[in-house]
């Protein structure tokens, strides 16, 4: 197949797709393609791997600052959520106590820190992933349904501005990857 | 085969493996969602489904009643308005705190074994969570008023008062169980898509998928979801530790003798993970047996979960101790007579009952040999399950019935519908928890992968 025919083919390319057997083989390729000078891939595994992330690219996630923002939102809320009520709209003295009795605020304020805290972890980390996401391309990939089994995958896309069906087909699968194949969009 | 090599009691602690030789990625996904998916389901389950769910119904039946006749038909009266709705609470709430220890915690602390535990270890939090929130919303009288407890602008122009531990329990077991299942939920999303990939039944396939959410395992998701697990193990530990303080602060802060201590809040702590560890072991040895899961818990599981037992359990021994040794230093007459009620008055029996189940038999896990035999770990697991039990009933009713003036004094007495209604919750749980094991991983399947890719690479 040439790539006039994958031109004129309905479904346009989203990328091409190689499949290996372990961690180690896919890191390396990684690695590899990085250097040959590919930036738009992303790799699949049915477990974390150090550095893949890296490997393709990826910088660093603002996960951890999103959810100090978030803790600290949860903190000032709650202790304004027992401020208001306690002190300005519904004020009682409860044996002599300052209105603003603070250190009996402390527990209400630390819980709603940590809740706060959680669910922007939580939601944080499922926007930042895009998920739910219902459809994707590389679920188009052959036997893609074993990367949540024991397969590692590599895939460069086709708008990757090095992209070359032929070119890039021929670089991959030179990485010891069992097999190579087109990822429709 | 696995199995023999797997309980050799003789290879010391650490030297026992971690998983069952001879395992790849591939053999623990397909063993673990075999379970789930292929496996027929036995018939041991539903007969155990059908026992829990026929105390289900018992649990219903009771809380009807309670509904038609109001908490006049429990055994609760003045002076002992807390009886069994709060020692059920208590006791359920402090059994999930081992399931947030063993996902959080050891996480943090980078212990391996935690790995095929922790997720029915958290499912037990959750359930067990739910188990216990019953019990306060029964006891208000009117649950179905239940919500007055939350702030918010209201006709009457209330508002909840923040100064009480009681409205603090309310914002403390909602996070707990909010927390909980979050850190359950997101910690099963990839396995969730192995089952997705794996389920040959298009309905099945449908159901796991939109739980999955679309996971792809993509490295970059995997980065972030790395994160994530490791920020919410943080946030769940202090949430933890401050969970069972706040239940403590429940009797710390009142006045009562026998309940007005400094010491109750890290002796609720550790009391909790004790009587987790417990549950953790009382379910785990069943189920490692039932669905011979001996290759992925392994001898060396059970052994570190009876070590921690012994640690924690030390360490409510020492607050028994300490609660005694202050009784007496204070100086204070009723403090010092509480605890003479408690030690030789009406319900001695429970105190010293206590005392055998959660300090005397545990200290047979000191030796190895009962470390390493199965039987004997699960009859002390489910040992400490009834001391821990007890120690709530010693708390909550030989601090009430006799406090300041003897003209008020009186006996506590559960009534049948207290009875049902805990069995009821136990029925609660377990069904829950056999349902869990029917139709999720009941362990991570990804996590178990990493495993084999460590003990592959050790050679």
């Amino acid at each position: 197949m040439n790539a006039m025919q994958s031109i004129t083919k309905k479904r346009p390319l989203y990328g091409l797709i190689a499949e290996f057997d372990n961690p180690d083989d896919l890191l390396a390729a990684a690695h590899h393609a990085h250097a040959e000078g590919y930036r738009r891939m992303d790799a699949f595994t049915p477990l974390p791997v150090e550095g893949l992330a890296e490997a393709v690219g990826f910088e660093r996630t603002r996960l951890p600052l999103l959810v100090l923002i978030g803790g600290l939102c949860g903190c000032v809320g709650g202790f304004l959520l027992q401020y208001y009520p306690s002190v300005i709209d519904y004020p009682l003295n409860i044996g002599g106590k300052p209105l603003n009795s603070w250190p009996a605020f402390v527990p209400v304020t630390f819980e709603l820190t940590i809740l706060a805290a959680a669910l922007t972890t939580v939601f944080g980390m499922l926007a930042m992933n895009g998920l739910p996401t219902p459809y994707h391309p590389v679920f188009n990939a052959p036997r893609f349904e074993l990367a949540s089994r024991n397969r590692f995958y590599l895939c460069i896309k086709a708008r990757d501005s090095k992209f070359h069906l032929e070119k890039t087909r021929a670089f991959m699968q030179g990485l010891k990857a069992r097999e190579v194949s087109e990822v429709e969009a | 085969m696995g199995g023999s090599t797997q309980d050799n009691p003789r290879l010391a602690g650490a030297e026992q493996p971690l998983i069952g030789p001879g395992h790849s990625y591939g053999s623990v996904t397909d063993k673990i969602s075999a379970i789930v998916l292929t496996q027929p389901t036995p018939k041991g389950w539903y007969l155990g489904f059908a026992i829990s769910f026929g105390l289900v119904m018992t649990l219903m039946a009771a809380i009807t009643w309670l509904l038609l006749q109001g908490v006049g038909i429990w055994g609760i009266n003045i002076p002992v308005g807390w009886g069994f709705a709060i020692i059920n609470f208590v006791w359920w709430i402090g059994i999930g705190h081992a399931g947030t220890l063993i996902s959080a915690i050891l996480l943090l602390l980078r212990q391996r074994w935690r790995t095929s535990i922790n997720r029915f270890a958290e499912a037990m939090t959750i359930f067990a969570v739910a188990c216990a929130g019953i019990f306060p919303l029964l006891h208000m009288g009117r649950p179905w008023l239940f919500y007055w407890l939350l702030p918010y602008p209201d006709t009457m122009g209330a508002w909840p008062q923040f100064r009480s531990p009681l409205v603090w329990d309310v914002f403390a077991v909602s996070t707990y169980a909010t927390v909980s299942l979050l850190f359950w939920f997101v910690g099963m999303i990839p396995d969730l898509a192995t089952l997705r990939d794996r389920a040959r039944h298009r309905a099945l396939k449908i159901i796991y998928g939109v739980l999955a959410m679309g996971w792809r395992g993509s490295a970059v998701h995997w980065h972030r979801y790395e994160m994530a697990s490791l920020l919410l193990a943080g946030l769940a530990t202090p949430l933890v530790v401050s969970v069972h303080t706040v239940v403590s602060f429940d009797f710390a802060v009142a006045i009562v003798p026998g309940w007005h201590t400094t010491i109750f809040p890290p002796y609720f702590v550790a009391g909790a993970i004790y009587s987790g560890f417990a549950m953790v072991m009382t379910l785990a040895i069943p189920i490692r047996a039932f669905y011979k899961l001996e290759d992925f818990i392994t001898l060396r599981h059970l052994e570190n979960m009876a070590k921690i037992m012994l640690a924690t359990g030390l360490i409510v021994g020492y607050g028994y101790m300490m609660e005694t040794f202050m009784a007496f230093y204070s100086g204070h007459s009723l403090d010092r007579f509480m605890i003479l009620n408690r030690m030789t008055g009406p319900y001695a029996v429970v105190f010293w009952l206590l005392i055998l189940c959660n300090i005397v038999i545990p200290q047979s896990l000191w030796f190895r040999r009962v470390r390493t035999s199965v039987p004997a770990l699960f009859v002390v697991a489910l040992v400490v399950n009834v001391g821990m039990w007890l120690e709530r009933f010693v708390i909550v009713v030989t601090s009430l019935h006799r406090d300041f003036v003897p003209s008020s004094w009186g006996m506590y007495y559960p009534t049948r519908w207290d009875i049902a209604t805990f069995v009821g919750t136990i029925g609660l749980f377990l069904t829950m928890f056999y349902l869990f094991i029917r139709f999720l991983p009941m362990i991570s399947i990804f996590e178990m992968r990493g495993l084999v890719g460590e003990s592959a690479e050790r050679g």
